[in-house]
Parts: C-alpha cells; structure tokens; sequence
C-alpha cells in the first residue's frame, strides 16, 4: 500500500513593539526576573487589558503581506487554562474572529511551485517562562507574560517534510522584510508547532493526526516531520493504529518522543473577552498599513535580475535580509554600477561582516560612501587595488573615500610625463629583465610592471604603465 | 440538569480536587445558579444582533509606549514563594501550555 503524509504548521511570531500587547509595561530581553511586567501582567484584582496599538498594526501588516484578508470586525476571545506559566489562568486571544484569514504563501520544491494555504492568523499574547528549579519546584519569570504574539496557521497543504520547510524558510523571510518580527527560531521569537498524519493514497478521509512540539530549528522541524512520516507509515503497514498524541524531537536520537497521548478535546472553555471593547478596523488605516509594506524578496529578486542584470544566484544572496538588499538599492539609487555594487557587497562586505562578526548596520560603511569609492574607481581616479584600501579604511572607520584619497595621495598616477621618465629608471635598473623578454620570457615583462608598482606605491595606472613600458622596451 | 461529572471536570480543569460530600453540594449549589441563568434563555432574542458586551466604546487602542512597571518586591508581595527574583512553584511536568 502506498501513503501519502499530510502537513499542517501553526507557527507563533513575537511582533516586535515596545510594550506588551495589553498592558504598557516594556517588552526588553535578557532583563533580570519578573522587573519587565507589571499588575496587568500579573492579573491583579481590578487591572483592565488595553490593546496595543502598534501590535495590531504589526498583525495587519503580516496579514498583507501574507496576501491574508483582514477582519473589519473582531473582538477578543479569552482562552482558559491553568498553569504555572499564566497567573491569570487564561490568555486574551482571538477565537471567533482572527484578525486575518485566507492567505498563502508561495513555496518551491524540486523546481515545482506551490502554494501553501494561511488558514487563518489572529493575535493574542504569550506566557511567562518556566525554568527547572531545585528538586520538586520550577521557577517562573513573567518577563515573557503579555509579549504579543501573531499566529499563523496553516492549512494542511503540505505533502512532504521538504513542503513544510521550504513553507517556514518563505513564511520567515516575508515576515522579516515587513519588520514585524525579528522571526529568529533560537531566540524563540519564532516558533514552530506541527500537524501530521498520514493516510492511504486514494484514502478520501485525513489520518489520525500527531502533533510534534518543542521544534527549535528549521532542520529539526524537517527531520521531525521525516521521522514521524516513517513511523506513521511503519505503524499501518503492520496493521497498527495511529493514536492522537502529542509528541516531541529528540535532537540527540533525531527521532520524536511521546509526551502524552490525548485524551478527547482540549476543554478551553473560550468566550468573548468581557475586559475589551469589540474592534472595528477601518479599510483606510488598513491600506494605510499596506502602503507601507516594504517590497517583498521575490519581487526585489525579481527587480535586480530582469531590471539590472544580477545573475540569480547574486539576486538571491542580496535578497537574503533586508539590509543588504536595502542598501544595494540605495547605493544604486547613489548612481553606482548595480554589478560592482553586489561585487563589492556579496565579496569584500560579506567578507568583512563574517571576520567581525557584524552585521551590515554594524559596519560604519554606508551606501553613499560605497557609491563614492565605485566611482572613484570607475573614473579612473583610483585603481582597484587602492580601493581595497579605501574600503578597509571606510568599513572600518566611515571615512569618506574621496577626502581619504586625497589626503592621502592615493591618486592613481596617469600622467606619461610622471610616468615615463620612472618607467625608464626602472628599465635602466633592470637590464637583463629586458634581455629575458627579448628572448620571450614573458614573465619578465611582468616583474617589471611590479617593479614600477612598487615605485609608486601601486598608485600607477596598470593600463598605462603597460603602453609606455611596451613602448620603451621596443626603443631599447 | 448539572450534574457531578461535569463539576469534577471543571474543578480538574481548575486542577482542583474534592472529596464526593463536597462535590455534590457544590453540584447542587451551582445547578441552582445555572437554573436560574437559564431564565434569560426564554427571553426571546429573535432579530437582536449577538452583543458581547456592554462597554460603548470601540476600538480602543493604546500607544505603544512603555510605562515604568511596579517593582518586582511589589508584584511578589502575595506571591507564597520565590527564588532569586522568581516565583517558586511545584515541579511542572510536561513542557507547558504556552501559547497555543
């Protein structure tokens, strides 16, 4: 019998605000326990949820981007359950009417494209954090508690594990050029839970479904889901029985471990949250929120190979986050050549950026200085091996390239009057390199171009150097 | 009717336990409540527009800009123990509820 796997990802994104999604207190990393939240958090006696305003926004700008439609009407939903984790034993979520629904997300595998379909997503807020305490305690830091949080779901569109991460690999590159998140998996501020099943081919009906957790990274996602697909497939090739569990990845064994089986459906016990007022959003704040998308990574990688010529697999690189290909753009808007500019970023910037651990932003080099120093080059005022030099100094430092290079006197020297008479020193140096090239050693020749270099501390101009040196080799 | 299935449910969910005396007059105490809630049913609601609530304004949004929280010694007054800055609870087991 043959089977086929069916995939669904409910993926959770931090959005990325100053405050909690319904209370001011400060969103901050790393702070010391429990100092980030405050009575809202805590769910005292008599605290009101309020929402936050630029939380919403960022949800309805992930929906746009998602090509999601976006609820006029909506309200708030609360969520019940007790655990250590929530001290006001339940979560303000959106049950009834998520803020977006209907969009998809283009994936490619094996060269075919797809689309993966977005249920729904809605926003609501996260917990606090447990951590294992001495023998018999755990303890809890509400600095998390209120952090808002989209989800999106999926629908069960995807057919292998490969599906499933080309999804999150698109889902997380879309997300991280709207800004609405840093959408980064080890810092959690990106997180992945699965639905799998699988079923006989043919078979009109879904598989029991297994839902996998605790997935801390893309490939552990797609080794998960490869795990469970064969163990699946094993259990009803033996006439076996998928139960309804909940199970998660065992890095050290790449294989997934039951952690309780469900019994009957969770009993939440959802209904509209009575603190919060219903929410109508506009069609004019949405189109305004629309305008301000930023342009995606496929159309960007569209834009550089059809518009300026960038091999694909360089669109690729630049498009990988925003920064880099939002200063291609602007050193290219500066006037300079769009192929040096992604030489100059995919090489020696990237170069740069790894050695030193940076990132772009990081750097003191900027798109206008970048431009600068391509022109200084293609105007012939510098070689490319004194832009090396300048681009260390401007990376480094933020110097302007152009003040640098004359302060400096790193002016490439062109002028056959300067040149010549040094040209002929060196010759005059060096007689039996002009022998050996007369007898066709063509080395020769290029010994004593490195030689003049070396004279004008590589500020000749090559092109130069080899006419009048060819031609006072020939008179002598 | 409730009946004392349902109560020992809710109270697990609460992770709350009682003992069978308890349960069933908690059962007929709450069955009394609900029976009297169930009035509002026979109200006939034909062409009223569901209401989630009462609060007249709408689309009340709050500016994202963080305001100084209380100190941590004043959130973990009522808090029965801590550690370290942290609240001190019994063992959790699994690997929690967050966010789902």
């Amino acid at each position: 019998m043959n089977f086929e796997t069916t995939i669904g990802l409910e993926v959770h994104v931090e959005l990325k605000t100053a405050t909690k999604m319904f209370s001011p207190s400060p969103v901050t990393y790393g702070a010391e326990p429990n100092t980030q939240a405050n009575i809202i958090d805590f769910g005292f006696p008599g605290t009101l949820p309020t929402v936050n305003k630029q939380a919403y926004k960022l949800g309805i700008m992930t929906a746009l981007a998602l090509h999601a439609t976006v609820e006029h009407h909506t309200h708030f939903d609360r969520k019940n359950y007790f655990y250590p984790d929530n001290p006001k034993a339940y979560q303000i979520t959106q049950k009834e009417k998520p803020l977006g629904h209907d969009g998809w997300v283009e994936i490619e595998v094996h060269g075919q494209k797809k689309k993966i379909g977005i249920e729904e997503l809605h926003i609501e807020e996260d917990a606090g954090k447990n951590t294992h305490g001495d023998a018999g305690y755990s303890l809890v830091d509400f600095n998390r508690q209120g952090t808002p949080l989209v989800e999106i779901v999926s629908k069960p569109d995807m057919k292998s594990p490969d599906e499933a991460y080309a999804y999150l690999e698109n889902l997380r590159h879309i997300i991280l050029f709207t800004g609405a998140s840093d959408v980064k998996m080890e810092e959690g501020s990106m997180r992945v839970d699965t639905n799998i099943s699988v079923r006989p081919i043919g078979s009109d009906k879904l598989g029991q479904k297994v839902e996998l957790k605790n997935l801390n990274s893309f490939r552990h996602v797609k080794n998960g889901l490869a795990f469970e697909e064969k163990r699946q497939t094993e259990i009803l090739m033996a006439g076996g029985e998928i139960r309804p569990e909940t199970r998660r990845y065992d890095e050290a064994t790449a294989s997934t471990i039951l952690m309780r089986v469900k019994e009957g459906a969770d009993d939440y016990r959802y209904f509209p949250e009575p603190d919060l007022p219903d929410y109508h959003i506009t069609s004019d704040w949405i189109e305004a929120i629309r305008h301000e998308i930023p342009e995606m990574p496929q159309a960007r990688r569209q834009r550089y190979i059809q518009e300026l010529g960038i091999p694909e697999y360089d669109a690729q690189v630049l498009t990988d986050t925003k920064e880099m290909s939002d200063f291609f753009d602007q050193t290219v808007d500066l006037g300079a050549d769009p192929k040096q500019v992604s030489n100059w970023l995919m090489v020696n910037v990237n170069a740069y950026m790894n050695e030193h651990n940076l990132s772009l932003d990081e750097t003191q080099l900027t798109p206008q200085h970048l431009a600068t120093m391509i022109g200084l080059v293609k105007d012939g005022t510098i070689s490319s091996k004194i832009a090396k030099k300048v681009f260390a100094e401007t990376i480094s430092n933020g110097t302007e390239p152009k003040a640098w290079v004359e302060q400096k006197g790193l002016i490439q020297q062109s002028d056959p009057a300067v040149l010549t008479p040094l040209i002929n020193q060196v010759l005059d140096q060096n007689e039996q390199s002009i022998i050996d090239f007369k007898n066709g050693k063509d080395r020769a020749f290029g010994f004593l171009v490195g030689q003049i270099m070396k004279q004008t501390h590589g500020q000749a101009n090559p092109k130069v150097v080899n006419q009048i040196l060819t031609a006072e080799i020939q008179k002598r | 009717m409730l009946d004392k299935k349902l109560v020992r449910h809710v109270a697990q969910l609460a992770k709350l336990e009682f003992d069978d005396a308890t349960l069933e007059k908690f059962t007929s105490q709450l069955d009394e409540i609900i029976q009297m809630e169930n009035e509002l049913t026979k109200l006939d609601t034909t062409g009223v527009a569901p209401t989630t609530h009462i609060a007249r304004q709408e689309t009340a949004l709050r500016p994202d800009q963080p305001q100084p929280t209380q100190t941590r010694e004043q959130l973990l007054q009522n808090v029965p123990e801590q550690q370290a800055g942290y609240v001190k609870v019994p063992s959790i087991l699994d690997n929690g509820e967050d966010a789902q």
